[in-house]
């Protein structure tokens, strides 16, 4: 049939399959180590998944002893991304609330734009270097939480103002202007105006930067150190922390150690998935007028 | 070799919503056919019926039978892409491929048919940049992009581009409606000469020309917002400038609405 | 840009409305608070402008005193001892490792990572489009220790045969050569590091086809192209430039990267073409790796590496900002 409307090449056709085979085996290659690592840690990290795990530290049990935990591990963690964030944030929205909504395309925003752009790009070993040699070997601080955060705090300020910048980019003019025209101060405008519309826009980032630097552990290695004890003041002393807790049980040949690793992985990760999810359901549920 | 197109109970769809309902015409060969009607009236959508660009956007779909002279281009086994190499197509906004040279440009569609052959390709782009009146005004810059053109030139390129491989038809989506004045005229000049090749349909929102360019008009409207759009009429440009058959013709033609 | 332009006009016209306001009333409230805000806000941007310097200006003061005591030579030399009582270290046989290995695994995932862009762009179910990329950054979610475990425990040992196989098919080629080929090798720390930069380039690939205008993609169509023809007239041509730049950002990432290749990839002295072969170094995995036992010279040393690392991704970094950059004013 179709004789006069003709039929498509062979060759055509064969290659317009081969490259629809072609991305097809590419998304798989890309699901398949995602599911490979979810799995792995789930059937590895199951073992320990015990009280003992959350309510214990590694204070006096050597690596090929059963038992111990991650709690002081876990502790740390937990407040070493706190002070990140506490530190981070302000810094991170400001600097995005510069970029918009003061520095418009004069020379010197450009320019923050553009490092904040290559920040995103800084290896995280060299923001804990960076740290290591400036607050430990200049300042003369010891080895603590606090510094670890200090290092993370270098890798989440770019991520959370190239999210702010986004959202406040999503605020439409008009409500500018309507503030303006009452007569409202600038900065009012922002804080009590643009803020509030674009809040959970900006929370969704810093949920995922938090994320983010929740699984850094090149930077805690050389700023937060080690120690199997609790440690619950970041300031002052080595601390414990998810990332470099798994580092130094995957690292000792004893199977008892690298089930602890796993099950911290497992912790981290589940830790992960769940701040990427409500960062999601966040953005889902009060998704911006702009959008 | 142009060919005659029948449509016969054509619907069209975006996703749940009906976009033109139940269109039969039939489109003679060799001559210039205009779509013309409100905005919204569907005559944009029915021409993309014509060359199966109408499915390219997700979720729309189409029913109905298009003939052209024996082929059913909606058949079992017919390939939309086989379709469009057969009804060639040119559009609202210039869109010559901007990383392309002029030449490389009219020569997009032969090299996608397996054209191979310098001496072979060198001719066609000629001899169709020269059927698009552009030829005089290009040919020392073949191997220039084709978006350093200006509006009306870029026009011409695609229309050079769309006659290249040769089509039975060419539908134009208002193909003037970015264009100056200057350059409308040319395009219409070069409509006039290309129907002795092609059929040709040109959906335009400008009267005048559809009354300059065409020999048959038909008229598209539509109910209302969210109604589907209708064929009201179809006839010679003539009859239905002069003395249409039906009153929303008349209407929209004598500028009452619309 | 026009969304910022649009901002300083509105700005500009606030700026009006506001001196209309202090010619009746000369004192108005928002002054100070405002002067305050504004240099908060441009100091914070300063701010991220004076850590870039501070971190090269640090690493340079840190790292020069165990460069003098370096009895060998920083750049050319191939030795890695820093703490023995007569240091000789040079950075060749780290930056040999980073270097191939990050170019090895932008050269793998970049073509993976175009598929799945194109795949969700052009092949998947449209209302799929957002929950697929979603997967994809999932990968991203996951920690990079966590890569380290699972290549140790899980890629590695299927790399052995993987290894062998293409040692004994293409040994005759250098890289794919040696006698030993191995699961601890730099190729597949490569591995690891492809499918860690995966979503960052298969995000930005896929942020870049979604611009292409849609006349473009229906002037091929309507030349009867097919889709892959379509593809390759219309959406690569125009996100090439786009998708260089987010291959050197994968790059970047890759060499920077530190934990997953400090687990996968054994440490071995020297540089070995034999990329198949177990063993070899990086940069940001032999300063995870030694710090710990380091000596002050060595803790020097290691911030020298450092500040090598942090000025060849800040020149990766930044070449591929322009390049995605050039594309914007092209578009």
């Amino acid at each position: 049939m179709s004789s006069s409307l003709g039929t498509v090449s062979p060759v055509r056709r064969i290659k317009d399959r081969a490259a629809a085979a072609f991305v097809w085996i590419a998304f798989a290659l890309a699901v398949i180590p995602l599911v490979s690592v979810l799995w792995t840690v789930v059937a590895h990290g199951i073992h320990r998944l015990d009280p003992t795990f959350f309510n214990f530290s590694m204070n006096g049990i050597a690596g090929r002893d059963a038992g111990g935990g991650a709690y002081h591990a876990i502790i740390g963690t937990l407040e070493q991304v706190a002070i990140t964030t506490v530190i981070a944030v302000p810094i991170a929205v400001l600097t995005a609330i510069y970029l918009v909504e003061y520095g418009g395309n004069s020379r010197f925003a450009r320019v923050v734009r553009f490092f904040v752009d290559v920040m995103t790009g800084i290896p995280s070993i060299v923001a804990g270097l960076f740290v290591l040699a400036l607050w430990l070997l200049t300042f003369g601080f010891q080895y603590s939480g606090f510094a670890g955060s200090l290092a993370l705090t270098i890798l989440m300020i770019p991520t959370v103002v190239r999210a702010a910048e986004e959202m406040l980019k999503l605020v439409p003019n008009d409500l500018r202007e309507a503030s303006y025209a009452l007569g409202v101060p600038r900065w009012r405008t922002i804080c009590f105006v643009i803020l509030p519309t674009a809040f959970t826009g900006i929370l969704t980032g810093v949920m995922l930067a938090v994320a983010r630097v929740m699984g850094e552990t090149a930077p805690l290695l050389l700023t937060i150190f080690f120690t199997k004890a609790i440690n619950t003041d970041p300031f002052s002393g080595p601390q414990g922390s998810l990332p470099t807790f798994i580092w130094d049980q995957a690292s000792d040949p004893n199977q008892n150690a690298v089930n602890r690793a796993w099950t911290g992985a497992l912790v981290l990760i589940a830790l992960i998935m769940l701040l990427n999810l409500a960062a999601r359901l966040v953005a889902r549920r009060f998704r911006p007028a702009g959008r | 070799m142009a060919k005659r197109i029948e449509v016969s109970g054509l619907h069209a769809y975006y996703g749940g919503t009906l976009a033109i309902e139940d269109i039969s015409m039939t489109i003679e060969p060799r001559s210039v056919t205009a779509f013309i009607g409100p905005s919204g009236c569907g005559k944009s959508t029915f021409l993309r019926t014509l060359n199966r660009m109408h499915e390219v956007i997700p979720g729309a779909r189409v029913e109905g039978k298009v003939m052209l002279d024996d082929d059913d281009l909606y058949g079992p086994s017919v390939d939309p892409v086989a379709v469009r190499r057969t009804v060639g197509m040119v559009f609202q906004r210039p869109n010559p491929f901007p990383t392309m040279s002029i030449y490389e440009n009219v020569a997009a569609g032969l090299r996608l048919n397996g054209v191979r052959g310098k001496s072979k390709l060198d001719d066609v782009v000629e001899e169709s940049l020269r059927d698009a009146n552009l030829w005089n005004e290009v040919k020392d810059r073949l191997g220039k992009p084709g978006a350093g053109l200006s509006g009306g030139q870029q026009q011409r390129l695609c229309i050079a581009r769309a006659i290249a491989v040769q089509p039975q038809v060419l539908l134009m989506d208002e193909p003037c409606s970015a264009l100056d004045p200057i350059s409308t005229l040319a395009i219409e000049d070069l409509v006039a000469k290309l129907k002795n090749q092609f059929t040709i349909v040109i959906v335009t929102h400008n009267m005048q020309q559809a009354a300059r360019v065409s020999d048959r008009t038909a008229f598209f409207n539509i109910a209302g917002t969210g109604k589907p759009g209708k064929l009201i009429e179809i006839d010679d440009t003539s009859t239905i400038f002069t003395k249409p058959q039906e009153q929303a013709t008349e209407d929209y033609i004598t500028g009452r609405f619309g | 840009m026009t969304s910022e332009t649009g901002v300083e006009s509105s700005a500009d016209r606030a700026e009006s409305v506001r001196a209309g306001h202090r010619a009746r009333m000369p004192k108005s409230t928002g002054r100070v608070g405002d002067r305050v805000f504004a240099s908060a806000a441009r100091g914070s941007g300063a701010l991220v402008l004076a850590i870039i310097v501070a971190i090269a200006a640090f690493l340079v003061w840190k790292a020069v005193p165990a460069l003098q005591k370096d009895q060998a030579n920083f750049l050319t030399s191939q030795a890695w001892d820093p703490n023995a009582a007569t240091p000789r270290f040079g950075i060749v046989q780290l930056a040999f490792g980073t270097v191939v290995s990050s170019l090895l695994a932008m050269l793998i995932a970049t073509p993976v990572a175009v598929g799945i862009a194109l795949f969700i762009g052009f092949y998947a179910p449209r209302r799929l489009g957002g929950p697929l990329g979603y997967v994809v950054d999932l990968l991203a979610a996951v920690p990079s220790i966590v890569y380290g475990l699972w290549g140790l425990a899980v890629l590695a040992p299927h790399m052995e045969g993987v290894s062998k196989g293409l040692n004994a098919a293409l040994g005759w080629i250098p890289i794919f050569g040696g006698d030993s080929p191995g699961k601890n090798s730099v190729f597949t720390a490569s591995i690891v590091l492809a499918i860690m930069i995966l979503p960052i380039i298969s995000s930005l690939s896929r942020e870049v086809f979604l611009q292409v205008p849609r006349a473009h993609l229906e002037a091929s169509l309507a030349l009867g192209a097919t889709r892959w023809e379509m593809i390759k007239m219309s959406v690569l041509p125009y996100g090439r430039s786009g998708v260089i730049g987010a291959s050197m950002l994968g790059l970047g990432r890759a060499m920077g990267e530190t934990i997953a290749v400090a687990m996968v990839l054994t440490y071995a002295p020297g540089v070995n073409i034999h990329l198949l072969e177990d063993g070899g170094a990086t940069f940001a995995a032999n300063i995870a790796n030694s710090f710990a036992e380091a000596s002050e010279t060595g803790r020097g040393a290691l911030i020298a590496s450092g500040l090598v690392l942090f000025v060849i991704t800040l020149v990766v970094n930044m070449a591929a900002r322009a390049v995605v950059a050039r594309r914007k004013e092209f578009a």
